[in-house]
């Protein structure tokens, strides 16, 4: 098989690790050659962050370059954007529409792009835009938006929904399990 | 077992199962998890020590001791380590030495993007490269196995990209070697002129050997491919190159950058019609070819700067290159940047306000240059805030002094603040020193170090105070502040400026990412209130913006520090 390129893109502190950890775990256990790629240290204060998620008969490279993605999964809308040119030609984007300001607009040197999502799509790319945070929140906790994608995505992957139960019952600590399968299942109907 | 594993994990199973029994490291991007993987087996003894000197004199200690040891730090880290490791090169060790560098290409969370290769030619001891996490962990058996045969420390050589990146490794048992007696041997482990001299012929003829093995080692293999194109690579690079040719070109893959073989390389040149090198950084690879009078192509197709990867490599050796769609519009950067509620942000909106030049030092306070703050002047290396605001001041004849501050973290303090300290106490320059303590190594995620109280495992330690070392050092003028007051540091930063003699400022409040700082309610803005003159965003706050003109504060961010209220001059937030 062809290696398939994931990247998950947020703005750091969103808690994108935990979701590449999962999809780690689910692609390892259906048999393939995995990598993941996460970024530490100073751009997780609040920066641009990546993580790449590689699987296939046999990784090389731990990276994904421009062109690459089979699917963007992204946090925040503009990290969407950002991120859009490592997409493949008719790639996915996956992104959650919540706006965190960055600091050139905070400090009003630049304004945040409007209508992205058309944006993006005019560029002949496909998009797949929910509110995460909010179906997070009907799930029980503002931070589970990371599974809420991770639901979504599961649409994109070939992969039989037990095993994605599976894979997040060894990542997720049991307290926070049936608020976790309720955010998947909330993604996943969206 | 199959388990997918961080190249840093990986490196720490290998510790795990190859024995190891002793860590000593000082954190830094992208090493840090080695050590705080090491930690979790209870069968290693492990520490954080105040840097990466102390670290590596530590570890030789433990190795004299007879046990296999490890410490670990960045590329720079190894700078401040090199006293120790020149020498050990000449004493070589009892029990087997590894000292894990993880070098940082594009510069993720580091200050320069030194080649640590350098250090290895330079001191005359064996680096491994492994490029993934299960050679992580097999390299670093090979590597103690070295160690103990040769007589010398064996450096293993990261870079972000294999200390950071999940592959899959197998997993085995440990076994720990047999104590090593210690044997007191003056000539070996003295290294005073008269026993170096005779240690100095041992390290050549310890690199010949190293070289004659580097011939027919496992991990230096050749890939046979085509004969139109061999490469020459190591590390990632190994990654990116068989991601662009999988098995269509020949390459020969180097698990062992220093000493480098000779034969080896001349036979797989004379195998193919060109030959390139591909190698992330400094032609190390390159000009040893060179030197063995081979033609190689390497820098002058491929950058000194940055990380590497497929795209850039399919550029430079002609292959298609994939591109994809990007909006038209311009995309705002978004910086890393000081979090909400960072304990930092009041002590530097004092020092912008004021109009100080700030020396910086190495750590999350390094984001106080970023605007809107914009308030530090310079950041070189670790400690160099406390050594360079005292030349400063004496090179600026009195016209400096009064407006100048140097800042710099706890744990950069502890780590190499203290000597810059005593040069201005005892040459008495009358600088303005502020330590920035947040009771934890931040920037590298939360390590505790000499002034917390705790240990590496979280558990009670000495614990050092950093005002009665401060007047201990002969400092008659240490004070401390809360940065979330800022009339109480304006006071504090306008008094000591003022004052006649040299004086410390401890700007004292825990990060507000520890688990047990308890934070307020978030802020609400009373829009009502707010008259939209923007006084609040001066801060540069991450959980503040102007929504239709009115500040708005993201509650999902916001802890309630409070210093945004401060400055607001109708009281508009609640």
């Amino acid at each position: 098989m062809e290696t398939k390129n994931v990247m998950i893109v947020g703005v750091g502190g969103q808690g994108s690790l935990l979701a590449s950890k999962l999809l780690g775990k689910l692609l390892l256990d259906a048999g393939y050659d995995v990598k993941v790629s996460e970024v530490h240290g100073m751009s997780q204060r609040g920066g641009s962050v990546v993580t790449y998620v590689r699987y296939g008969d046999k990784v090389y490279s731990p990276v994904i370059d421009k062109g690459e993605a089979d699917v963007i999964v992204s946090f925040e809308l503009l990290e969407a954007a950002r991120w859009m040119e490592y997409l493949k030609p008719g790639g996915q984007i996956v992104t959650n529409i919540q706006q965190i300001d960055p600091m050139p607009v905070i400090t009003g040197a630049m304004s945040y792009p409007e209508e992205l999502v058309k944006k993006m799509t005019d560029e002949g790319v496909k998009v797949d835009a929910l509110d995460c945070l909010k179906l997070a929140e009907e799930a029980g906790s503002s931070k589970a938006v990371n599974i809420v994608l991770m639901g979504r995505l599961s649409h994109y992957f070939d992969m039989p929904r037990d095993a994605w139960m599976k894979a997040m019952e060894a990542m997720v600590p049991a307290k926070f399990l049936d608020m976790n399968r309720k955010a998947f299942e909330l993604g996943e109907k969206a | 077992m199959k388990e997918l594993m961080l190249g840093n994990k990986a490196f720490a199973r290998g510790l795990y199962e190859a024995g190891c029994c002793f860590v000593s490291s000082y954190p830094g991007t992208p090493s840090t998890e080695i050590t705080e993987e090491a930690v979790k087996f209870d069968d290693i003894y492990c520490e954080w020590a105040p840097n990466e000197k102390v670290a590596m004199e530590a570890a030789f200690g433990a190795s004299l001791a007879g046990r296999r040891v490890f410490c670990g730090m960045k590329h720079v880290g190894l700078n401040v380590a090199a006293d120790p490791l020149y020498t050990m090169a000449y004493t070589g060790v009892n029990g087997g030495v590894i000292i894990g560098v993880a070098d940082d290409p594009g510069m993720h969370s580091s200050q320069n993007e030194q080649d640590s290769r350098h250090h290895a030619i330079a001191a005359k001891v064996p680096m491994l490269e492994p490029s993934d996490s299960a050679e992580s962990l097999e390299f670093v058996k090979i590597a103690y196995e070295l160690s103990e045969e040769y007589d010398t420390p064996v450096i293993i050589k990261m870079c972000t990209r294999v200390a950071h990146s999940q592959s899959v490794v197998e997993t085995s048992e440990r076994v720990v070697p047999e104590k090593k007696a210690y044997e007191k041997n003056i000539p070996k482990y003295v290294m005073m002129p008269g026993n170096a001299i005779r240690r100095h012929p041992f390290v050549e003829e310890r690199t010949r050997k190293l070289a004659a093995w580097a011939e027919s080692a496992k991990i230096n293999r050749v890939e046979k491919g085509g004969k139109e194109l061999g490469i020459i690579t190591s590390s990632t690079s190994y990654q990116y190159v068989k991601e662009v040719f999988g098995d269509s070109v020949s390459v020969l893959k180097l698990g062992m950058v220093n000493p480098l073989p000779v034969q080896l390389i001349k036979d797989f040149a004379a195998s193919v019609d060109r030959l390139v090198v591909v190698e992330e950084l400094d032609p190390i690879i390159e000009n040893h070819c060179k030197a063995l009078g081979l033609k190689v192509e390497g820098k002058d197709l491929l950058p000194l700067e940055g990380e590497f990867s497929q795209n850039l490599i399919r550029k430079a050796l002609g292959k298609d290159v994939p591109a994809g769609k990007a909006v038209k519009d311009q995309i705002p950067m978004r910086p890393p940047v000081m979090c909400a509620g960072c304990p930092h942000r009041g002590l530097f909106y004092t020092l912008s306000k004021n109009k100080c030049t700030v020396l910086g030092d190495i750590g999350c306070y390094t984001l106080g240059a970023v605007a809107p703050l914009s308030s530090i002047d310079m950041t070189l290396c670790m400690g160099a805030s406390l050594s360079a605001i005292h030349g400063y001041n004496i090179a600026g004849e009195g016209e400096n002094e009064k407006k100048t501050v140097a800042v710099i973290g706890d744990s950069t303090f502890m780590h190499s603040g203290m000597t810059g300290l005593a040069n201005i106490a005892y040459n008495q320059s009358n600088s303005t020193v502020i330590i920035l303590d947040n009771s934890i190594t931040g920037m590298t995620g939360h390590q505790q170090n000499p002034t917390t109280g705790y240990n590496i495992k979280g558990n009670p330690a000495g614990k050092i105070d950093l005002e009665a070392l401060c007047r201990a050092m002969g400092f008659n003028r240490v004070r401390v502040v809360d940065p979330y007051d800022l009339k109480q540091c304006d006071e504090a930063v306008k008094e000591e400026l003022a004052a006649d003699e040299p004086s410390v400022i401890i700007s004292r409040r825990p990060c507000a990412l520890l688990k047990y700082v308890k934070h307020n309610a978030p802020l609400k803005v009373n829009t009502d209130k707010c008259i939209g003159c923007k006084s609040c965003m001066r801060i540069g706050c991450p959980a503040i913006s102007i929504k239709a003109g009115k500040a708005h504060v993201d509650n999902t961010l916001c802890v309630g520090c409070g210093v945004c209220s401060q400055l607001c001059p109708v009281g508009a937030f609640e």
